[in-house]
């Protein structure tokens, strides 16, 4: 039970914010390339659902699951994206991804005015929060099972 | 609790079977005067709405048929641009019919392989040593699941999302492929399947997956 890595991405592609809690593998390739990647491997399964889908989606592309771990997915209506990876026990991360949108990005970064939300997220009492946050999730444990 | 459609992909990203087993239309007619309040716009060959939803009529429908006469592409059955004819007041009133537009062979042959690239990039983003790709896909209308064999057939099957039983149905219809596409002698390895014994179970077992809920191991 535990939680890999966590993006933020911003509506035009760059990653605000990253961090990895468990990961084990790394990708292969630098971190920019594997953001971009990342950010370009969803925007492809979000046009990819859109069009195959049966009937009129609301919300969209939720999550994927392979046979290691389960990406869940989060967009706000301003286009910010939180991805988390976590492993396949937890099934459903998107009020966890939505309580890190409002209870901590809007607290934290939004409504800090030195805070500049298009670059790069430095907000030290932000990474705390959202660490303690995560360690502190029911299916957080610091060695995977 | 439906079964959507089946696709199987090649291992070069080719798709070779496509079954839809159930195609929602989800369609809204309606009667409108000018001038028209939705705002309408070509896009991929069709005429889509890009504002102005309401009453069933969604952004992305795309214009099916006008007074009951089907539109192809981007001109009406008489051949006339659709936007122009939308534009001349003389026309009015006028009752069109909006719908998500149907897929085209061409489209659903590029989105499988999409999907067989964006499986294969889920595998290289793995946190996790040793994933494979994405097996499901979860939105909040449909799953998609998505088995790869050992050869690199990939079959996905998009279904309900509260259908239940689709891991033991993939593999059934892993081996009606092999029972009746394979060992078919007029078969071509990766070339689309065309054999009727292939569709007839591929139909039946999916009739069998959708009535159970649950397809039993071993039928």
């Amino acid at each position: 039970m535990t939680v890999h890595n966590l993006y933020i991405f911003d509506r035009n592609g760059s990653c605000l914010y990253y961090n990895e809690w468990n990961r084990k593998k790394q990708a292969g390739i630098s971190k920019e390339e594997e953001f971009k990647l990342m950010y370009g491997m969803l925007f492809s399964i979000r046009s990819f659902v859109s069009k195959m889908s049966p009937l009129d989606m609301k919300e969209g592309f939720l999550s994927f699951q392979t046979s290691r771990y389960r990406l869940h997915y989060y967009e706000t209506p301003s286009g910010l994206r939180f991805v988390m990876n976590t492993d396949l026990s937890v099934s459903n991360a998107r009020e966890t991804l939505q309580h890190i949108y409002s209870n901590l990005y809007v607290e934290y970064i939004v409504k800090n005015p030195v805070c500049d939300s298009t670059h790069s997220l430095d907000s030290e009492l932000f990474s705390s929060r959202l660490d303690a946050f995560i360690r502190a999730l029911p299916y957080y444990s610091p060695r995977a099972a | 609790m439906v079964i959507f459609s089946v696709y199987v992909v090649n291992k070069a990203g080719g798709l070779i079977y496509q079954y839809d087993n159930y195609v929602p239309r989800a369609e809204a007619e309606k009667t409108f005067s000018y001038p028209l309040d939705l705002v309408l716009k070509h896009h991929d060959e069709k005429v889509v709405v890009s504002f102005g939803q309401r009453d069933g009529i969604r952004v992305g429908h795309a214009v099916l048929s006008i007074n009951g006469v089907d539109v192809i592409g981007k001109n009406t059955a008489d051949g006339k641009d659709t936007l122009e004819y939308l534009k001349d007041a003389a026309n009015y009133p006028v009752s069109i019919r909006f719908g998500r537009a149907r897929l085209s062979s061409n489209e659903k042959l590029m989105l499988a392989s999409m999907f067989h690239s964006l499986f294969a990039i889920g595998s290289q983003l793995s946190p996790e040593v040793g994933s494979s790709g994405i097996e499901m896909l979860e939105t909040d209308v449909f799953k998609l699941h998505c088995f790869q064999t050992l050869t690199g057939i990939k079959f996905i099957v998009l279904a309900d999302p509260r259908q239940s039983g689709i891991d033991a149905l993939l593999r059934k219809i892993y081996e009606i492929y092999s029972d009746f596409a394979l060992k078919n002698p007029f078969y071509s390895l990766e070339m689309p399947i065309r054999c009727e014994l292939f569709d007839q179970n591929l139909k039946s077992s999916l009739e069998i997956a959708e009535k159970a809920g649950n397809f039993g191991a071993g039928s």
